[in-house]
């Protein structure tokens, strides 16, 4: 009997095809790929990626104070005495904190919620980092918050169960402007972002 | 044989992230429902990402793709507005996108459960109690799929109804008749003013509950009622029922 063309490679270059291809967006060809890459490749490189593949695993974890992706026990946002300790800014995920970072818009503090509502998805409320957020509130000098969940209606949703709980904590509540995006054309806007922005229009 | 580029009328029911910056849609069309996958939807300028947000009614233009069809446009029909701003209303969204989920099959065409669709949405955007829309929701889709709860026979002896019927039996599907009160050991308790409104309601349109005033026992009574029977179909409870009830309940 002939063995099958998978048993031929051999069992370390397989496992690690095997490992490539439990990543999200890596099917079997892609993870074949980056296996002989890495088989012909410098064993530093090889070395490097294993590394901070430890490294993220062992060392990062969430800011105890706003559930940012974080060395330590604080993120350096927490740390910092220079931000503005009575703003808020509420989003979805680590990524976003990034995002608003890269504006300079912004010198307040952050809360991470870690997802949206999404109830056919399993995720509800107490799935969130909701309660971190309103003890947060009652124990730190904070007076607004911002919300800056997405604008579809996940984030829509799960900003209005935040006002719900926020409104009897009696800090000012917003919500991040919905407008049109830089180099955009109107014919293409869709009717409720066109709308928003008319909501939101400013004197020039 | 499909065209290569065709024409859907939908509702969008549920989205997940796919691959970079994808979104995978499962929508409701006349033909049935189906996921079809929105390019480059996550990106900020996507033309089209205002166009397929979930509980929207939208047309879209499909193109045949290997494994899953692709959203080459959309247009909104109606966005429903009012919903999409109120939690309660937006809750009772998840409710019936998740029920016509688990009740249906995909690909299996079904006009008038469309419209029901489309009804319900229209219903939940614009009337004073949701809830009844649901309750009228559920009505009807029970009986689109062949599972219509009998209000007007006795479901052991097939004797005509009295106003005096006072059990309901989810596994029987319907009402017992004075005589089979105890047929069923797990019927429900069924006042005479849930078993009018559900009489009225799975007769008339679903837009009929919008103009009633319910008590609150009643419509309670009828809610337990119509998810004792989903629970009995589904042989499970709705994720999104358990969101709704804490939602109607905090309010």
């Amino acid at each position: 009997m002939t063995a099958r063309p998978e048993q031929l490679i051999a069992p370390p270059v397989a496992r690690l095809i095997e490992e490539f291809a439990k990543l999200p967006g890596i099917g079997p060809k892609t993870a074949s790929r980056l296996t002989f890459f890495l088989l012909r490749a410098e064993p530093k490189q090889a070395q490097a990626l294993a590394q901070a593949i430890l490294d993220v695993k062992e060392q990062v974890g969430y800011c105890r104070r706003c559930f940012n992706i974080t060395v330590g026990e604080l993120c350096p946002i927490c740390l910092d005495p220079s931000r503005d300790q009575t703003k808020v800014c509420v989003v979805e995920e680590p990524l976003d904190v990034l995002a608003i970072e890269r504006t300079g818009a912004y010198r307040g503090l952050y809360h991470v919620l870690h997802g949206h509502i999404a109830p056919l998805e399993g995720i509800y409320r107490e799935d969130l980092k909701i309660d971190e957020l309103l003890t947060r509130i009652r124990s730190e000098p904070i007076q607004e918050v911002i919300l800056a969940t997405n604008p579809n209606t996940e984030g829509e949703a799960t900003a209005f169960l935040l006002l719900r709980d926020l409104a009897p904590l009696g800090v000012r509540v917003t919500r991040l402007a919905r407008g049109l995006p830089t180099g955009g054309d109107l014919e293409w806007a869709d009717p409720e972002t066109l709308g928003s922005a008319f909501e939101g229009r400013r004197e020039l | 044989m499909r065209e290569r580029v065709y024409r859907n009328e939908a509702i969008i029911l549920r989205r997940t992230d796919f691959a970079e910056a994808d979104r995978l849609l499962l929508i409701a069309t006349p033909a049935g429902k189906r996921w079809v996958i929105a390019k480059g939807t996550r990106k900020m300028k996507s033309r089209l990402a205002g166009h397929i947000e979930l509980f929207t009614h939208v047309q879209m233009m499909l193109a045949v793709g290997r494994h899953l069809d692709i959203v080459t446009q959309s247009q909104i029909v109606d966005s429903f507005p009012v919903l999409r701003s109120d939690l309660t209303r937006l809750g009772c969204g998840f409710y019936v996108a998740e029920l016509y989920d688990r009740l249906t099959a995909e690909a299996e065409e079904n006009p008038p459960l469309f419209r029901l669709l489309v009804e319900t949405f229209q219903s939940l955007n614009r009337s004073p109690t949701p809830e009844l829309t649901l309750r009228s929701f559920e009505l009807h889709l029970l009986q689109v799929l062949g599972y219509r709860p009998q209000l007007h026979y006795c479901v052991v002896c097939n004797e005509l109804l009295t106003p005096d019927a006072d059990r309901y039996s989810p596994s029987l599907g319907g009402v017992l008749c004075p005589n089979h009160r105890t047929a069923d050991p797990h019927a429900l308790p069924l006042s005479e003013a849930t078993f009018r409104l559900l009489r009225y309601l799975q007769a008339q349109p679903v837009a009929a509950g919008e103009t009633l005033r319910i008590s609150s026992a009643t419509r309670q009574q009828a809610a337990d009622l119509l998810r004792a029977s989903i629970r009995h179909l589904l042989e499970r409870d709705l994720k999104s029922a358990e969101f709704l009830n804490h939602l109607l309940s905090s309010q």
